[in-house]
């Protein structure tokens, strides 16, 4: 393309690119005005809801054709050591003054610390992110008496049978029988892991069941596995 | 000049620079071009245009207002690196203004005023000191001119100080304000004379200090996060959880009824939902039945991508690597038996900025109006107008300064605005604020790529590398080109310079895991890559490492980093006794222009590396502000430290796994070393500080681990945090 | 649903879910912006404010259990301690960025109130719950020390 140039005026190089960036721009403005619109408009569909689903809970009435008490009293215990074991329970009596969290019981984002009452630092409360209830909109797990079960009943790193004989012992449960088959089987903090909120995995079964379970066990002489 | 209307003006400028940018076919494409007349009707058109700046005899940068203040005018995008003190004090040294007395302001996108305004690769600071410089000067000597005149005294004998302008042997003196008519009458020197260095009376002091610490402390500043307009809506998008995953069908029929949302519509990225407030629009989002066309969607996961990685680096695949550094005879042949293999494999990692991306804009027919933290305000402009099909004369980018970036601010494609601009096009006249959840940002991609490397080195009979063999794997981060950005800090390092015979390769893999700048980019590897090499060979050929990397140098002629070698083992105390079980780790790296050096004191806790303490060392040229060095050097090393110790972003099928803090751990008041920072003297230009503390931690720390327990570190992160989510994370309703 | 908020010292009335985030009825609907969103999980801190004088996670707290108490965001947190820790902040240059500062002081102030003269260790306890990108942590850490000198010495 030759363009006239006045006379006297200097050489310029900008004019053709100029150009050739308007034409450019133009075409390409163009083609995304015609171009095809394909959006996508609202339609019905079916909204799959994907909850994470407890695992069942043998009942303790199930149990009852195993004679021997011992024996019985072993399973149960076996049983509801599903409970017990599970991260819902587990990531609140760790071995360390810090919670752990998720189903792969990783350390408790961010980085908190038991405190004197095992409900965290004075500065730093677990009230500072969990309240009463489960939030939803944050995901934040909470119940009325959020906090770490004392250190002396860490199960964290135990065998079932280490644990067993540490939560009847009142000298480190703080709990007589009674108290024990109260706190499995009435207490909000336990009963919370049945009905973790967000994705969480509930506890096996429910707490009635639990219970029972306990109750069972109890009264067929609570037997610890090895 | 006053007197001309605004828009003729505009044309009377006799040299003006344009940028004609924009993606191109998906590509970034900036052209930059000089005008002079015929098409300038249309080229400002074109050009970056939005309102001009206030009218000031001193230039685009400077005001002086009657009661004597100075205005600076920054151009920059202030993300947190104190850009705006650093190009406050060139001025205010140069006009010899009163510190106390200067404020700055944040430019609009104008690229006739200011020129491009990009801000990135830590060159805010080199690239203004000329231009600021002369600007402070030229402003200084018209009110010199100004003095001389009024007073009938010769220029030579008026001096200027903190805004006084005074004559000594007379004793008459005047303010800024007093002379300011007169001074702004003054004809604008054109190469007005700098001051040297030995004479600065701001810069290199402790007075240059930040000047927007105030707000920021009593939640005054306004970030695009705190925006509000009449009638502003916020918006939500649904995107696809899979790269390349495009919108099949929505259901958007619950997302209506949720109290509050306005409308939900399709877009180019996914489904926005537009709402009265944000919860509003978070809930609507929610309730949104969304199936998603991974037809040619990403569906490998990490470990996939690594073994494909390393298939790549043994020439198993049909990737074709190129040359980055290729020197000696037959690079290519044979290595010998006994020569040292070196492999090396980095994650994704996510810039993870406190404040999650965000814009606010509103369309009206032709014109465009932007707020938003902007990188990249003239490429952003002119995106912008891409999308509102209009010029990007018409659209005014007010920049405001940004909740950090690290990078993901400065997009080519400025994804989060663009899609801002898409839904405010369907919302004519209606200010939209664009509001990205802590986990749209971790699972949008453009991540700092993950990388192998692998590195053969035959050493000599001296026992320093003689042949190196170098071969990277990286994602491209930009569609054309060398992707030099890959193996910057490799190419240039001083102990390639010693060797003979170097054969470095570059393979560049493409696919739609979109990658971008992260907070020193290719050197947030490399550093890791050269500095713990180094320190392994010192080890073989039984040296010290610090000993080891001098005589390197001395090969290289590398003589600043000799000096910041030196300063910092004198510093940290190499070579002297710590605690059993503690060992300090050395690494030295250059990074866009300033060179680094940190040594970290560290041990091993339950495999658990723990540092207490870092040593640096920086030589960035004349040093503007010791205080905000030191800030950038322990930001970077913090930003750093969590990228060595826990940083990694990993995809399972194709879905990011991390997206929140929880799941993506960054570094805690608890995790944070001392950190000492010392500035080496200096008479060059100034350098930057935004990026360049970075890169050394990483080889630092693994250097000293393997000074404890001789075991090279091959990966990052050091720690494996738990990848699940489970429980926190808050996804929208999807049908796989 | 409405709700009464006693916030800063003055009564708002809203008509929110309330199930909504009082964060976010802090920021939109009372326009009281220093209180940030960061991240929504209760991870880092950036939308710290008092209530019944305890940092809480405003992200974390819903609406209908927030009308029966005293909230105060960083725009109407004062007294001494919040004096000394803005000064303290503005001496040493402790932002950058400055997002995550608004909870960084709401912490920090709830710090010093219960614990006038904290120790390192305090600080971590105190401070861990706030993230900073930017790495002001030891910024963050000599302004708290200074911030409880200060407030010492002008009650002494």
């Amino acid at each position: 393309m030759r363009w006239r140039r006045a006379q006297g005026e200097r050489r310029r190089f900008g004019c053709f690119s100029i150009l050739a960036s308007l034409i450019a721009m133009v075409v390409l403005g163009l083609a995304m005005i015609f171009r095809p619109q394909s959006m996508p408009t609202s339609q019905s569909l079916l909204a799959a809801q994907a909850q994470p689903r407890a695992s069942a809970l043998r009942r303790a009435s199930s149990f009852a054709s195993i004679e021997d008490p011992k024996t019985r009293s072993l399973a149960l215990f076996q049983e509801a050591g599903r409970v017990i074991e599970h991260p819902r329970c587990m990531n609140c009596h760790p071995r360390s003054d810090r919670p752990t969290q998720t189903s792969a019981m990783r350390p408790h984002m961010p980085w908190v610390t038991r405190g004197p009452d095992n409900a965290g630092a004075p500065t730093l409360r677990c009230a500072t992110c969990h309240r009463d209830v489960n939030f939803e909109a944050s995901g934040v797990p909470g119940s009325p008496k959020w906090k770490l079960a004392p250190i002396e009943m860490a199960w964290q790193g135990e065998t079932l049978g280490e644990i067993c004989r540490q939560i009847l012992d009142p000298s480190r449960s703080h709990m007589s029988r009674a108290q024990l088959l109260h706190h499995m089987t009435e207490d909000e903090l336990v009963g919370w892991a049945w009905h973790p909120g967000g994705n969480r995995e509930p506890a096996p079964g429910s707490q009635a069941e639990f219970g029972s379970l306990i109750s069972a066990w109890l009264d067929t002489g609570a037997k610890c596995p090895a | 000049m006053t007197d001309a209307p605004a828009s003729k003006r505009r044309f009377q400028m006799t040299r003006r620079k344009m940028i004609l940018g924009g993606t191109l076919a998906g590509g970034a494409l900036v052209i930059g071009y000089t005008a002079t007349h015929p098409m300038q009707a249309a080229g400002a058109l074109l050009s970056g245009g939005g309102p001009e700046p206030e009218e000031s005899a001193f230039g685009s940068f400077i005001r002086i207002s009657p009661d004597g203040w100075v205005t600076v005018v920054n151009k920059q995008q202030e993300l947190g690196q104190g850009i705006h003190a650093g190009l406050a004090a060139m001025i205010a040294e140069e006009l010899d203004a009163d510190w106390d007395r200067v404020r700055v302001v944040s430019a609009r996108a104008n690229f006739r005023a200011y020129g491009p305004q990009i801000t990135a690769g830590s060159r805010s600071v080199a690239s203004n000191w000329n231009p600021m410089r002369n600007a402070g000067a030229a402003a200084r000597a018209m009110f010199v001119a100004a003095a001389a005149m009024r007073w009938s005294v010769p220029r030579r004998l008026i001096d200027v100080r903190d805004g006084v302008v005074s004559h000594g042997p007379s004793g008459r003196s005047a303010t800024f304000s007093e002379l300011l008519a007169d001074a702004g009458r003054q004809a604008t020197p054109q190469t007005p004379v700098l001051k040297e260095a030995k004479d600065y009376r701001l810069i290199g002091t402790d007075r240059v200090r930040r000047k927007d610490s105030l707000p920021k402390s009593i939640g005054a500043q306004i970030y695009t996060q705190d925006v509000q307009l009449p009638d502003l809506l916020v918006a939500m998008v649904a995107h696809s959880p899979r790269f390349g995953g495009r919108l099949a069908r929505f259901d958007a029929v619950a997302a209506r009824s949720v109290r509050g949302v306005v409308d939900v519509f399709a877009i180019e990225t996914g489904v926005a939902v537009v709402a009265k407030n944000t919860f509003a629009a978070r809930r609507g989002r929610n309730a949104l039945t969304i199936e998603w066309d991974n037809s040619e969607a990403e569906k490998r996961s990490t470990a996939d991508l690594v073994r494909y990685f390393h298939d790549v680096a043994a020439g198993r695949t049909d990737v074709e690597p190129s040359d980055f550094h290729s020197k000696g005879e037959d690079p290519e042949a044979a290595f010998s038996a006994d020569a040292v293999e070196f492999s090396f494999d980095f994650p994704y990692l996510a810039h993870a900025p406190m404040e999650t991306l965000d814009c606010v804009a509103r369309v009206d027919g032709w014109d465009v109006k932007i707020i938003s933290g902007s990188h990249l305000a003239t490429v952003d402009q002119v995106q912008a107008a891409r999308v509102a099909l209009t010029v990007p004369g018409r659209v005014d980018v007010d920049v405001i300064p940004a909740g950090g970036s690290f990078g993901r601010r400065g997009i080519m494609g400025a994804d989060y605005l663009v899609e801002c601009v898409r839904i405010a096009k369907r919302m004519p006249r209606r200010p939209i604020k664009l509001i990205w959840t802590r986990e749209d940002e971790m699972s949008s991609g453009f991540f700092r790529p993950m990388s192998h490397h692998r590195v053969l080195v035959e050493l000599g009979k001296d026992g320093f590398p003689a042949r190196w063999r170098h071969r990277t794997v990286s994602q491209p981060l930009l569609p054309l080109g060398p992707n030099a950005q890959a193996v910057e800090g490799v190419a240039e390092s001083p102990y390639l310079a010693a060797a003979k015979v170097i054969d470095g390769k570059i393979y560049s893999p493409t696919f739609s895991v979109p990658v971008a700048f992260w907070r020193s980019v290719g050197h947030s590897h490399n550093a890791m890559v050269m500095e713990h090499i180094v320190d392994q060979l010192a080890r073989r050929v039984g040296r010290d490492p610090a000993g080891y990397r001098r005589a390197l140098y001395r090969r290289a002629g590398a003589k600043r980093h000799l000096a910041v070698l030196h300063e910092l083992c004198r510093r940290a105390g190499w070579g002297t006794g710590l605690e059993a079980g503690w060992a300090r780790g050395l690494a030295i790296h250059e990074c866009f222009g300033t060179v680094v050096g940190q040594i970290a004191e560290v041990r091993i806790d339950e495999g658990r590396p723990i540092v207490r303490r870092v040593v640096a060392v920086v030589d960035c040229g004349i040093a503007i502000s010791p205080d905000q060095i030191a800030a950038q050097m322990e930001g970077g090393i913090g930003f750093g430290l969590s990228a060595a110790l826990f940083g990694a972003v990993t995809i399972k099928d194709g879905v990011v796994q991390e997206t929140n803090f929880d799941s993506y751990p960054v570094i805690r008041m608890n995790e944070m070393p001392s950190i000492e920072t010392y500035i080496l003297p200096s008479t060059n230009r100034p350098t930057g500080m935004g990026e360049p503390g970075v890169p050394p931690i990483a080889p630092a720390i693994a250097n000293a681990i393997l000074a404890l327990t001789g075991s090279p570190t091959n990966s990052l992160p050091m720690l494996q945090a738990g990848a699940s989510n489970g429980g926190f994370s808050f996804p929208h309703r999807t049908v796989a | 649903m409405a709700y009464s908020l006693w916030v800063n010292g003055k009564t708002h009335h809203v008509d929110e879910d309330g199930q909504t985030p009082l964060l976010w009825v802090l920021r939109d609907a009372l326009k009281l912006t220093g209180t940030k969103y960061g991240c929504g999980v209760a991870q880092c801190g950036a939308c710290t404010v008092h209530i019944d004088g305890q940092p809480v996670r405003s992200c974390s707290f819903p609406l209908e259990a927030a009308s029966a108490a005293q909230i105060v965001t960083i725009e109407g947190c004062d007294g001494a301690e919040a004096n000394a820790i803005r000064n303290a902040w503005v001496t040493r240059d402790v932002p950058q960025c400055g997002f995550c500062q608004s909870g960084q002081i709401m912490s920090a102030v709830a710090l010093l109130r219960a614990t006038p003269a904290p120790s390192d260790a305090e600080i971590d306890l105190a401070m861990s719950g706030n993230i900073c990108r930017c790495g002001t942590y030891n910024r963050i850490r000599a302004a708290i020390h200074d911030a409880a000198g200060q407030v010492r010495s002008t009650q002494s």
